[in-house]
């Protein structure tokens, strides 16, 4: 039985002037199953969108891809934009980051996603009109307001405008790439709440790209956190949490202020590497606490360690605690 | 000018009102329509004293950052009192504002634009020095720029003092534009959303320098939509909604044992880093309605889950609430 969405092996370089080349993207591997919710979370230049875009195909001409992205068992990475086109925005679409102020502001609300469904052949004319407004309920934006103009709307109106053009489809997958992040906490909660239901109530399977750890916790069942271009560990978010098996892991949420006051934040010293230069060993390793010999010369592979998880260290060969 | 004894707080805001009026357009001033105003700040009060860090907390649109930018006089209030170190502020013209210019400084959200790309660490962090003819000879300068430096953990200060903007990471960057902040020794800073455009594994190196500075004697007022970020650095919270402080307290207490409906709606929404402690989420539906049009009686009440009919029409006052006697809200119903 294959899943719904199974990424292999997948690795993106970009060409940089002087025939170097930066590796973005270094071998991530995950699987989604319907109306599953999985966090891909990590900070600024880990690769995490760069590997979103990879497999929707939306990667520049100077990007060069490689691995496998299999849809229902079918690799719609193989033949390029051509194999990939028939399913994009149809099966699998993606809410952008700063989605919500890319609608286009001389047109309403209703007619833009008029416009995506007439596009795609879903739906044209009136009928289009009426699931037009369907959408935009289901998103919980009023029938009434159909056609407002972006400016008219407030950010968090917005933004369910932007998920609700994104599910014009009905696609199975939705990738959402920091769909909260320049949002209030209120109505941050409102959008994770409408992402939240649209998983339970239509099997929509949910891939959540973000640097927040707690919006992690809060709305995925597993994550796969990401350095330097890799997935580094990979698992259910409660035991991502309680017992990581990761150094990066467990200093991350350590850097995470908590709500009440427990323990002092710790920053994490120094800074991810450069991708366009060859790595050595882990490439966690300058920066982590607990790092022994074997880390400055050996990779450590991605390994399966029970529990339907997995983490790149040493350490897990070493003691089988937590890292 | 005297009073700065340090007895009293650093500062203290009575009362502040800031208006902006609406832009009418030209048909509005063709047609005479009413002038509008954005009533940003409407009747705050609060203290800082030294060696205290205080976070004003709030959505965006509930005043916060007015109420930060008329403490440093960057914007005039229409009534209201300011005092800075037991002194009225409120009224000065910008000559007589230069010398305490010095002693309030601004630490900017985005330090990917507050620093000068063109300038050096070095430059950066004397300029301030120049602006204010201060620090003496060239060489003492230096001194007090690397000291600066220092203080702000980027050490050691010769590793740094010839790089650009663009060589540091954001924390750095962060650092840098602190130092450039405290190299005249001042008594305030005003801190606008100093992390939140860093990197989660940097965020905490830069607070926990902020509260180093506070211990050391420093007042700092920080500007943040963070109550987790709250919670943890600041000695007392003020929540505001609408222009209005609707909370405040010790820290602990606010996040603790919250009064104010608002307060409690805000942090049963705070996603929690342990996912067994996922929030019993209280949504509150819609979002604040804009300062021009303010809602009658309590501001809070058309999304208030607790209001009753009173609520339309009490503006409620800040009182005492809850187990500790420096905590207060403004709500009939606590």
């Amino acid at each position: 039985m294959s899943s719904l969405l199974e990424v292999e092996n997948l690795h993106v370089w970009f060409e940089l002037e002087g025939e170097r080349e930066l590796h973005a993207v270094q071998g991530v591997s995950f699987t989604l199953e319907p109306g599953e919710r999985l966090g891909l979370v990590g900070e600024s230049g880990c690769g995490k969108t760069t590997s979103v875009l990879g497999v929707l195909g939306l990667l520049p001409p100077s990007a060069s891809v490689a691995g496998r992205v299999l849809l229902n068992g079918e690799d719609i990475l193989a033949g390029g934009e051509e194999t990939i086109r028939p399913h994009r925005w149809v099966d699998l679409a993606i809410v952008f980051q700063g989605a919500m102020n890319a609608l286009n502001p001389v047109k309403t609300v209703g007619s833009q996603i008029v416009e995506a469904l007439e596009l795609h052949g879903q739906a044209s004319g009136r009928a289009a009109r009426v699931r037009a407004g369907e959408l935009l309920n289901s998103v919980g934006i009023p029938a009434e307001r159909t056609d407002r103009f972006p400016h008219e709307f407030s950010g968090g109106m917005r933004q369910r405008a932007a998920i609700a053009m994104a599910l014009a489809c009905n696609p199975s997958v939705l990738v959402a790439d920091e769909p909260t992040t320049a949002l209030d906490v209120m109505v941050q909660a409102q959008i994770l709440e409408l992402l939240d239901s649209l998983c339970n109530d239509f099997g929509l399977a949910l891939l959540l790209v973000t640097h927040d750890l707690p919006v992690v916790a809060e709305l995925c069942d597993r994550a796969a956190v990401m350095y330097a271009g890799e997935i580094v560990e990979y698992g259910p978010v409660d035991a991502l949490y309680h017992e990581p098996r990761h150094p990066y892991t467990r200093l991350l949420f350590a850097a995470t202020p908590d709500l009440y006051g427990r323990g002092v934040p710790v920053s994490i010293p120094g800074a991810p590497p450069r991708l366009d230069l060859p790595l050595y060993g882990c490439p966690f390793h300058p920066r982590c606490d607990r790092a022994f010999t074997r880390c400055k010369d050996e990779h450590p592979a991605l390994k399966e360690l029970g529990g339907s998880r997995s983490a790149a260290c040493h350490l897990n060969d070493v003691v089988a605690k937590t890292a | 000018m005297s009073g700065s004894n340090g007895a009293g707080p650093l500062i203290a805001v009575e009362d502040l009102v800031v208006h902006y009026p609406v832009a009418r357009g030209l048909v509005g001033s063709v047609a005479r329509r009413p002038q509008q105003v954005v009533r940003a700040v409407e009747g705050v009060s609060f203290t800082v004293a030294r060696g205290e860090l205080v976070a004003l907390v709030g959505e965006s649109g509930c005043g916060k950052t007015t109420t930060a930018q008329a403490v440093l006089r960057l914007v005039e209030p229409v009534s209201g009192r300011i005092e800075f170190d037991g002194d009225d502020i409120t009224g000065l013209q910008s000559r007589a504002l230069r010398p305490l210019r010095r002693r309030m400084q601004l630490i900017y959200q985005d330090p990917y634009e507050s620093l000068d790309p063109r300038l050096s660490v070095q430059a950066a962090v004397e300029e301030p020095l120049q602006i204010h003819g201060l620090g003496g000879s060239r060489k003492e300068r230096r001194e007090r720029v690397r000291d600066a430096l220092a203080r702000v953990e980027l050490s050691p200060p010769e590793l740094f003092l010839e790089r650009y903007p663009h060589e540091l990471s954001g924390g750095q960057r962060q650092r840098v534009a602190i130092a450039a902040s405290i190299v005249l020794g001042p008594d305030l800073l005003v801190a606008d959303e100093p992390v939140s455009m860093l990197d989660v594994s940097v965020r905490a190196g830069v607070l926990n320098l902020l509260d180093g500075l506070r211990k050391e004697g420093l007042g700092i007022l920080m500007i943040t939509h963070d109550l987790s970020t709250a919670a943890r650095f600041a000695d007392r919270i003020a929540v505001m909604y609408l222009g209005r402080i609707v909370e405040q307290g010790p820290a602990q207490a606010v996040v603790r044992d919250p009064q104010h409906p608002y307060t409690k709606a805000l942090l049963s929404v705070v996603p929690r880093r342990d996912p067994r402690e996922r929030s019993r989420r209280e949504i509150l539906s819609g979002e604040a309605p804009d300062a021009v049009r303010i809602p009658s009686g309590c501001r809070f009440h058309p999304r208030c889950p607790i209001a009753i009919a009173e609520c339309r029409e009490i503006d409620p006052r800040l009182e005492r609430a809850g187990a500790d006697p420096r905590h207060e809200a403004a709500c009939i119903r606590v």
